[in-house]
């Protein structure tokens, strides 16, 4: 069910919208900030408030690659593997990743610490190689300031916002 | 000091102006004179008069395309001013790096052109990742709104412009108009047919203009300084300055505004510092991925439109990525094919299908795995995807592998002569 503060927000976001359906991609975003995750009874939740079917809205959910449809770890690391950081080592940062959490690219740890992905250039290529850490970019990486991030990360309870301060960012 | 039209006022360390300080150097006064004193006509040759080029990649002159705007008939409904701010080509931070420092020249930007173009309702199409802009633009909106230079009263006029901040899920294509125009309507980004063009039928069936965040920059100082000022700030035939950047190992990857028709040279070697110690320059795609390749006989062209065009080639973003010694030039276009395969929207077969086979023969010939054959048949595969599909999106990744497969033909062959990549042991 979606709960009362969830209806009054998407209800408000509606106020700019010709249409309904026209909320399905900021819907989505919205309820994943809360939920963490896009599990299939948000989904059909949320395409009964957009008079929509639910195959539909997981064809729109699917497609774009800031939705999850799997629950994700505490904080997601987004490694960018685009030209700009390819040529300054990124493809080799996110192999160290691979080896040194024990998981492939798209997977979360065991311990529900990190989830690990791939993405496409963060626009920050100025700093690279560059990785996301939630919504806070980190750039300037190597293999040791990556090592110092995770430690940090460790006691980190919450997702990053973009402005979070960091000893290692 | 040469003259600027989008970052004079900037702060050095990029922190991002207030209201009061984008005020204080003239801000929002030509957002007045936009809607309180010239017709939307007069607005458009002003801007067709000063010679401003789209600079999200494709150069279209902007006042050309706001006259395709139909006028207003009185049909109900909105009409729309939607700024690109996707910016997810490859190698490409200048966006970004111009409304960090200075969110309310978007603004105004947007407000003049919306003036033009009799716009009532405005998005701002941000790419999701831009965190640190979404907080700056959200901040930026709410103290225009305030003022009273947005909402009912846009520029102080008797009519509305409303502006919205809509935040993309992230998808390559959403930066493509018209699969920009489908995610804004919380659809998949698949791109639509052309005709007929957004300013016909754009976002919900309506009128709509895209323009792309430094094409809107630049209105404020064409305004302020007029069409003939800023014709004359370019160096060669194209006017204006440009946001250039580079990336890669150069000394000083930075982002600056400079003189439309900077050659490529004076980019890399003058205001980025040159190659890092004991890299050498290889290459440069000029501007983005989605450019051909310069060598180094191409390091004396001016960076401007018209110039590349006439060789060939594109200026895109004007944000390079340079390519230095230590880098197998076969990985690289293995790296780059990686790239548009994953986002390839899958709407057209030839590039759905082509692009990760493309990648796949990449891989092998760096990995050691080709069959004979295979740089024939991938030479073949990149002449069949670009002209067979529905948007430029394919055309542009064609791009680097064409021109990289016949910049590194040497490569190639060494690659395919011994059976793995000379680097790799």
């Amino acid at each position: 069910m979606l709960s009362d503060q969830e209806q009054g927000e998407l209800t408000a976001l509606l106020a700019h919208c010709p249409d309904r359906r026209s909320l399905a991609i900021d819907g989505l975003v919205l309820l994943q900030r809360g939920r963490g995750w896009i599990a299939d009874d948000t989904l059909r939740e949320l395409a009964a408030f957009l008079d929509m079917t639910p195959v539909e809205l997981d064809s729109i959910a699917t497609f774009y690659s800031r939705i999850y449809r799997r629950p994700v770890g505490r904080h997601v690391l987004a490694v960018c593997d685009s030209v700009s950081c390819f040529l300054l080592g990124g493809e080799r940062l996110l192999s160290w990743l691979e080896r040194r959490l024990g998981i492939r690219a798209g997977q979360t740890t065991p311990d529900g610490l990190f989830t690990l992905l791939p993405t496409v250039c963060l626009g920050a290529c100025d700093r690279a190689p560059n990785l996301l850490v939630d919504e806070r970019l980190v750039g300037d990486l190597s293999e040791d300031k990556l090592e110092r991030l995770l430690t940090e990360l460790a006691d980190q309870p919450d997702r990053l916002g973009p402005e979070a301060e960091l000893v290692h960012g | 000091m040469a003259e600027l039209a989008l970052t004079r006022h900037r702060h050095p360390d990029g922190t991002p102006r207030s209201l009061a300080e984008y005020t204080r150097t003239g801000g929002y006064l030509q957002a007045r004179r936009a809607w309180q004193q010239l017709t939307p006509a007069e607005l458009v040759q002003l801007v067709s008069r000063s010679g401003l080029r789209g600079r999200g990649g494709a150069g279209f002159p902007t006042g050309k395309k706001w006259s395709f705007m139909p006028p207003p008939d009185g049909s109900p409904g909105h009409r729309y001013l939607i700024c690109n701010f996707d910016e997810m080509e490859p190698g490409t931070y200048k966006d970004r790096f111009l409304v960090e420092g200075d969110p309310h020249l978007l603004i105004e930007g947007m407000l003049i052109a919306a003036a033009a173009c009799q716009c009532d309702t405005g998005y701002i199409f941000l790419r999701g990742e831009y965190g640190v802009v979404r907080e700056r633009l959200t901040r930026a909106l709410a103290e225009a709104e305030q003022a009273g230079w947005i909402g009912a009263h846009a520029g102080g006029s008797d009519r509305p412009f409303r502006l919205h901040l809509h935040l993309s899920a992230g998808r390559y294509i959403c930066g493509e108009e018209t699969g920009l125009l489908n995610a804004l309507e919380g659809r998949r980004a698949n791109p639509r047919a052309k005709p007929p063009f957004p300013v016909q039928v754009g976002a919900w069936g309506r009128p709509s203009v895209v323009n792309n965040v430094e094409t809107l920059g630049n209105l404020p100082a064409i305004l302020r300084e007029g069409p003939d000022w800023y014709r004359g700030l370019g160096r060669g035939a194209d006017a204006g300055t440009k946001l250039y950047a580079a990336s890669g190992r150069v000394r000083r990857p930075h982002c600056a505004e400079l003189p439309l028709g900077i050659t490529l040279r004076e980019l890399v070697f003058e205001e980025m510092g040159g190659m890092q110690e004991g890299r050498r320059f290889v290459a440069a795609l000029p501007g983005g991925g989605s450019t051909r390749f310069l060598g180094e006989d191409g390091l004396d062209l001016p960076l401007d439109f018209g110039s590349l065009q006439a060789a060939g080639l594109s200026l895109g973003t004007g944000t390079a990525i340079v390519v230095d010694d230590g880098v197998c030039p076969v990985d690289l276009l293995r790296n780059l094919a990686q790239f548009y395969a994953r986002e390839s929207c899958g709407w057209c077969t030839p590039c759905r299908e082509g692009l990760p086979w493309v990648e796949g023969l990449l891989r092998g010939i760096e990995e050691g795995t080709a069959r004979p054959g295979d740089l024939e048949l991938l030479e073949e595969q990149l002449g069949l995807i670009g002209p067979n599909t529905f948007c430029a999106f394919a055309l542009g990744a064609v791009q680097p592998l064409a021109s990289g497969l016949q910049l590194f033909h040497q490569d190639f062959a060494e690659h395919l002569r011994l059976g793995r990549c000379p680097r790799r042991r």
